[in-house]
């Protein structure tokens, strides 16, 4: 194993649970690159739910707490306002946050509690083979839409943003250098950081949705779609359907974080005692 | 708390008293009635003692931030009703498997669905017990008066940390809301969280006494590097769901570890019981009315006798075992269909054992229960 590794990664829980050509793997990477630029694995809460991408903090060698489908940011609630001083990470998946955890996402962003959420969005419900996500696209073949799915998808961030979120980006595991960079700016910004991550499932979405048998393929399709902000500004709506706009898209601190306000009632209120 | 203290408050209020004497410093609620009181209270009282209260958005948000909390330090807890009590089934599961020690307060209401919101039943003592999926075992205590609810609050708190293990307290819409006296006194026992003696590296989280308990309960974020899991792990906290001699043995010890400590666990309360050749046994708000009713009995020369369970669950199979002597009859009463009349049922082979299930909403009175006794063959 490399060192890089060897300083990070629970040997015990490997092998890992990933397919092969799995972007979460690509994630678990950046994530470590940047919590090694941040010097801040020893303070590190990390969170997840029920999915492929709720595997990927098992594998890190840290406090980790692996609990049950959707409600991931209501136990990192829990535990960040318990410890206050833990840099708590959520890893779910779009299933785990958009489908069964929808309100427990939307709670988080409301009240902008200091934590940051990664969305590991491959677009299925891939852990149990392959049925249609709230984040699959209109049409899309899967285990429970073998006529093509009749549902609309979110648009995750606009969710999130609308909700209260005070730091909103999109990446994508085809650019993993960026990935880092953004979930660099996601932990060290205060309040609620939600990432919407684009990561193939080859396996599945892959296979089912967009017809391709190769990660490398997969990778180049999120790359061709994908699109900055500032390049985003310039198209129409009609031109930016179907485009991955990838960036920070949401960015305030004038908001209060909730474990302040907790604090702060807490010392207005001291002269009760 | 220097001296004693009298005051006269509502159950669900002095469930609160108890949690917060007891420790607790994090509730995570939900309103609901007949428990909102708990949370309300909780919401003022946790701010005097450097607590934190969050009103989370649904009930099962709320049985996970309190897990959640457990995580991070604190005793946590909290409170709810049947509805409520049927979303945290998982949560709770959770706790179980995790081995997580926390506290929640159902204070029961007519069911099922919606059912009487405002109106006191025992329905739920069963889901209590069996409420979640899979094999396992928690604590579930009854409070029957205002006092109860402080004591044994304190006591779920006590079990909760030394076995590591969800507590349930089956409070009841009636106990929860009758304003009576409470005893508030200067020295309470309080078992406070052990954190792990050992270093990091060698330092094993699930890895029991041979006692089948966990000695101590960590922290995140003390370099322990914790792997919390709902699926069946090892002692480091991996997944082995798929091997089963490892699943075996850590289901069985989940369930050992409370039932082989039932005497331990053990609390009845009895009156009356010499020579006793009818009992009547009886819990939460319904105990009241049973209790009256033997008295009542007593006074007519009818030998009669009282057992409540003050803990349900384990139920107290050897404290009820040991005063069968001479009992040739068990009387039943509770606000339900019968369903804790099955338990006794099972341990009482041979015992005429009468159910008094009463469902719609009202208290059995002491005198329906007295007329029963009376129509006892003695």
């Amino acid at each position: 194993m490399n060192n890089f590794a060897e300083k990070y990664i629970r040997k015990s829980a490997l092998p890992t649970i990933f397919c092969p050509g799995c972007g979460h793997g690509t994630v678990l990477n950046a994530f470590l690159r940047a919590v090694d630029d941040l010097d801040i694995f020893d303070s590190l809460g990390l969170v997840s739910g029920i999915g492929c991408s709720s595997w990927t903090p098992v594998f890190i060698n840290t406090d980790v707490m692996h609990t049950i489908h959707g409600r991931a940011p209501a136990f990192a609630t829990g535990l960040k306002i318990a410890n206050p001083d833990l840099n708590v990470v959520v890893f779910s998946g779009d299933g785990d946050c958009l489908g069964i955890g929808g309100n427990h996402l939307i709670h988080a962003a409301r009240r902008n509690i200091d934590m940051t959420i990664l969305m590991l969005d491959n677009e299925i419900y891939g852990m149990t083979g392959g049925q249609v996500s709230p984040m699959s696209p209109k049409g899309s073949n899967s285990q429970t839409t073998p006529y093509g799915n009749p549902e609309h998808h979110f648009d995750a961030c606009a969710l999130v943003i609308a909700a209260g979120a005070t730091h909103v980006a999109r990446y994508t595991t085809a650019r993993p250098r960026t990935l880092i960079k953004g979930i660099k700016a996601a932990i060290e910004h205060k309040g609620l950081s939600f990432l919407h991550i684009i990561s193939q499932c080859p396996t599945q979405t892959g296979r089912y949705i967009y017809g391709l048998t190769q990660p490398a393929e997969y990778l180049q399709m999120i790359q061709q779609k994908s699109i900055t902000l500032n390049a985003a500004k310039k198209l129409s709506d009609d031109e930016l359907q179907g485009k991955i706009v990838t960036g920070i898209l949401h960015q305030s601190d004038d908001k209060p974080e909730f474990v302040e306000e907790l604090n702060r009632i807490k010392m207005e209120n001291s002269h009760e005692c | 708390m220097k001296t004693e203290e009298l005051l006269i408050v509502q159950g669900n209020e002095a469930c609160v008293k108890g949690a917060i004497r007891a420790g607790c410093r994090f509730f995570a609620g939900y309103p609901i009635t007949p428990a909102s009181e708990i949370a309300e209270k909780m919401a003022f009282e946790l701010q005097l003692h450097q607590g934190n209260f969050v009103q989370m958005e649904d009930e099962i948000a709320s049985i996970s931030a309190i897990i959640g909390a457990a995580w991070g330090g604190a005793k946590t807890c909290t409170a709810t009703s049947g509805p409520g009590f049927s979303l945290m089934q998982e949560g709770i599961g959770y706790a179980v498997e995790t081995e997580t020690p926390c506290v929640i307060i159902n204070v029961m209401r007519g069911g099922p669905s919606t059912g009487q919101p405002t109106i006191s039943s025992q329905q739920d003592v069963m889901q209590a017990r069996f409420g979640s999926h899979g094999d396992y075992e928690v604590i579930v205590l009854c409070p029957s008066s205002v006092q109860d609810c402080y004591d044994l609050t304190i006591k779920a708190f006590n079990l909760a940390e030394k076995f590591r293990v969800p507590v349930i307290i089956l409070s009841d819409e009636i106990v929860g809301h009758t304003r009576e006296m409470l005893r508030i006194p200067e020295n309470v026992e309080v078992r406070e969280r052990q954190t792990p003696k050992e270093d990091p590296d060698n330092y094993q989280p699930y890895k029991a006494q041979p006692s089948g308990l966990l000695d101590n309960m960590p922290t995140f974020g003390k370099g322990y590097h914790l792997l919390v899991d709902g699926q069946l792990h090892d002692e480091s906290g991996n997944r082995k769901g798929d091997d089963t001699r490892a699943s075996e043995q850590l289901m069985k010890r989940l369930c050992y570890k409370i039932t082989d400590h039932a005497d331990e666990i053990e609390d009845v309360r009895t009156a009356f019981i010499d020579h006793a050749k009818v009992l009547v046994l009886a819990y939460g708000s319904v105990a009241r009315s049973a209790l009256s009713a033997v008295r009542q009995a007593r006074d007519r020369n009818l030998e009669v006798g009282f057992f409540q369970p003050r803990i349900l669950w384990p139920f107290p199979e050897k404290a009820l075992k040991r005063i069968l002597d001479g009992v040739t009859r068990i009387i039943v009463p509770e606000m339900n269909i019968g369903k804790i009349v099955k338990e006794v049922e099972r341990i009482c082979p041979g015992i005429d054992v009468l159910s008094l299930g009463k469902v719609g909403g009202d208290l059995h009175t002491p005198q329906e229960i007295l007329e029963t006794i009376e129509n006892t063959d003695f």
